[in-house]
């Protein structure tokens, strides 16, 4: 065999590898975190992990950002933007993901955020105006062209014969609101007025409302097909691959939605009542300042808050807090709706938490498992 | 003898079952395999090349595919050392424990690529066992480019020492023996007779070493931050468009993929003609 020669060309080529290989990984051990202090001319990395529907609003808003920050500061602002499941994101910053800021879909995930990892205090929420919430949303549904099957309320989610897609409340945040806003709609219908839900004198007959409710949403869900793991894989699921009669989802990504799909495909309908969506941001302090970035984050954030921040989020289908900086013609968009909060329902997030998504024996998995056998 | 009379008594079978077999094989391969495939290509060129060029000259679709390249330039390499190390030492020595250790180095093949990547973060994640000595040194391995090729890394350590220990075994070691007695040196031995009888089986598992480093999402999308442009693969990337709504560019990155996947293939056939051409010289000889 005349093995030889190519061989030992061969051997040379798996060494240049070799020497290619270590040399990578050199530069690969200078990728750590480096902090300069704050100067003029220097080159700032702010990391921004948020949740999914987000992306558009982030990628325009992080521009703007960095325009004002050099004007002010002088110094350039690179953005590292992770979007994902809200539940997973903050799994991530639990386990070492190094984000300067978080903005996620509900308070309770960031609350995990400072309870498992002790990244932030505590009482995060009071350190920006609104509960930390520079905008908000709410719950609304999507069509098919000319509503063939005439929804139009809560209502009629249940019937026979209708397929709702929804993602699974205990793996998305969104999925969390979409099952809050129908459990309020179940208890209004019941009560009358949500204010009841916390009066001790009308007790037995919120009792008698919470088992109407856990029916109504044992109902829903077993018109639900496909119980998708985020409110973005619901959205493909009905728009791209065609499943479904209603889709319940977020204001902002029902706009979206209907901005990708066309108005010739699919329209939306606003419900009688929903719930306020306070999708909540915060600065990760101990990773903030362990890049020396907790001045450029707080400014980040203070920043959603200012007038060009609110038109931003009101660009992106976002319901702004300061109304009277945005422009009538995108706050003509925003459909009037009877809106209630979170703590109308429940004592918090925590609470929600515990009586509807906890394993086994939170309400959704109960009606949710009973429908299964 | 016994491979021939089967074919002939195959041969022997009607016609209509001869067709019906072939038949159900090509309607299977096309409907299954041809047809998704060429969707990938008409999808990504169906609006006119210039989507296809704007699509990839994107700044993060740019960084998905460097990452990509690195993360099996790191890979591969590796994965060749370790493969030929593991295979020399477990066919040409003997110790307790052998079978254990060729069975344990099979283990990515048979754990879910979910499991590997979680299994990284209880390791390097901040709360586990090396994250904290590491982030001391100001060192990020999960979230962020390490982590990335890690679990690329542990999905594909089987793949050249699988290929490598079976040929070895066959070989057995006398032709080494032979040359260590005819006064070669070890290092003699290995270059000169262990390597070029190996090399294609070499070559073969490093393909299938690139093609599943390059392909592989599920291990790295538990460890990567899903930072597009920072710590995002080509199929991360894809899933990330995908989901952006942002079909075009999503086909026509999945496309790239598919070519390197095809090359690869491509090679691999090209090799295992190769194997056979060299086994039928070897018959011949002797």
């Amino acid at each position: 065999m005349d093995s030889t020669p190519w061989f030992a060309d061969r051997y040379r080529t798996t060494g240049a590898i070799l020497v290619l290989m270590s040399f990578l990984f050199g530069s690969l051990a200078g990728c750590g975190p480096s902090s300069d202090a704050s100067r003029p001319g220097v080159k700032r990395q702010l990391k921004n992990v948020s949740y999914d529907p987000t992306r558009e609003l982030y990628t325009e808003f992080n521009e703007a950002f960095a325009r004002h920050w050099q004007e002010t500061h002088g110094e350039t602002v690179e953005f590292a933007q992770s979007h994902g499941g809200s539940g997973k994101q903050a799994r991530a910053v639990i386990e070492g993901l190094d984000a300067d800021v978080v903005s996620l879909a509900l308070s309770g995930d960031i609350d995990a955020i400072a309870e498992k990892a002790n990244a932030l205090p505590a009482t995060w929420q009071q350190n920006f105006a609104n509960n930390s919430s520079p905008y908000t949303s709410t719950i609304v549904f999507l069509v098919r062209k000319g509503n063939p099957k005439r929804v139009g309320d809560w209502g009629d989610l249940v019937q026979d014969g209708i397929e709702v897609i929804t993602p699974n409340p205990k793996t998305g945040g969104g999925a969390r609101w979409n099952y809050l806003a129908a459990w309020g709609y179940a208890l209004s219908t019941q009560l009358g007025d949500l204010k009841k839900v916390k009066d001790p004198a009308e007790s037995a007959a919120v009792a008698q409302a919470t088992e109407h409710a856990k029916d109504f949403i044992s109902k829903l869900y077993a018109n639900v097909p496909v119980l998708d793991t985020s409110a973005r894989a619901a959205t493909n699921t009905f728009i791209q691959r065609g499943i479904g009669d209603v889709l319940i989802t977020w204001e902002n990504e029902a706009y979206l939605a209907l901005r990708e799909a066309g108005t010739d495909q699919v329209e939306l309908v606003v419900p009688s009542i929903s719930i306020l969506a306070e999708p909540p941001v915060a600065v990760v302090e101990r990773n903030a300042s362990g890049h020396n970035n907790l001045d450029l984050a707080t400014a980040y954030v203070e920043h959603l808050y200012s007038d060009e921040g609110q038109r931003i989020i009101a660009k992106h289908f976002y319901r702004p807090r300061r109304k009277e900086v945005v422009s009538q013609e995108d706050l003509k968009r925003f459909a009037e709706v009877k809106l209630f909060e979170l703590t109308d329902i429940a004592a918090n997030w925590k609470d929600a938490q515990e009586t509807h998504f906890k394993d086994r024996t939170g309400v959704f998995d109960q009606v949710y498992s009973s429908k299964a056998q | 003898m016994s491979r021939n009379s089967g074919l002939s008594q195959a041969s022997r079978d009607p016609k209509w079952v001869q067709w019906i077999l072939i038949g159900i094989t090509v309607g299977f391969v096309t409907l299954l395999l041809i047809l998704p495939l060429g969707v990938i290509f008409w999808e990504a060129f169906r609006k006119g090349l210039k989507t296809f060029t704007i699509a990839l000259s994107d700044r993060n679709a740019r960084s998905a595919i460097g990452l990509t390249l690195l993360a099996t330039a790191i890979c591969v390499p590796l994965n060749m050392v370790f493969g030929l190390a593991a295979a020399w030492a477990t066919t040409k020595y003997s110790f307790p424990g052998k079978s254990l250790l060729i069975s344990i180095i099979d283990l990515p093949f048979a754990i879910s690529p979910v499991i590997a990547g979680l299994m990284l973060i209880l390791l390097y994640g901040i709360h586990g066992w090396f994250g904290g000595v590491l982030q001391g040194f100001g060192l990020q391995v999960i979230f962020a480019v390490p982590g990335v090729v890690l679990a690329t890394i542990f999905v594909t350590v089987p793949f050249v020492a699988r290929e490598l220990i079976p040929v070895m075994q066959e070989q057995g070691s006398e032709q080494e023996w032979a040359a260590i007695s005819l006064g070669a040196s070890a290092w003699q031995t290995f270059t000169k007779v262990t390597l070029p009888n190996i090399f294609f089986p070499l070559l073969y598992g490093v393909l299938l070493c690139t093609a599943r480093a390059m392909g592989e999402f599920g291990a790295v999308s538990v460890v990567s931050s899903n930072i597009r442009g920072l710590t995002n693969t080509i199929p991360l990337q894809i899933d990330a468009l995908y989901n952006d709504y942002n079909a075009p560019a999503a086909f026509a990155l999945a496309s790239i993929l598919a070519s390197l996947s095809i090359l690869t293939l491509l090679a691999k056939s090209w090799l295992e003609s190769r194997i056979e051409h060299r086994s039928k010289e070897s018959e011949e000889i002797q």
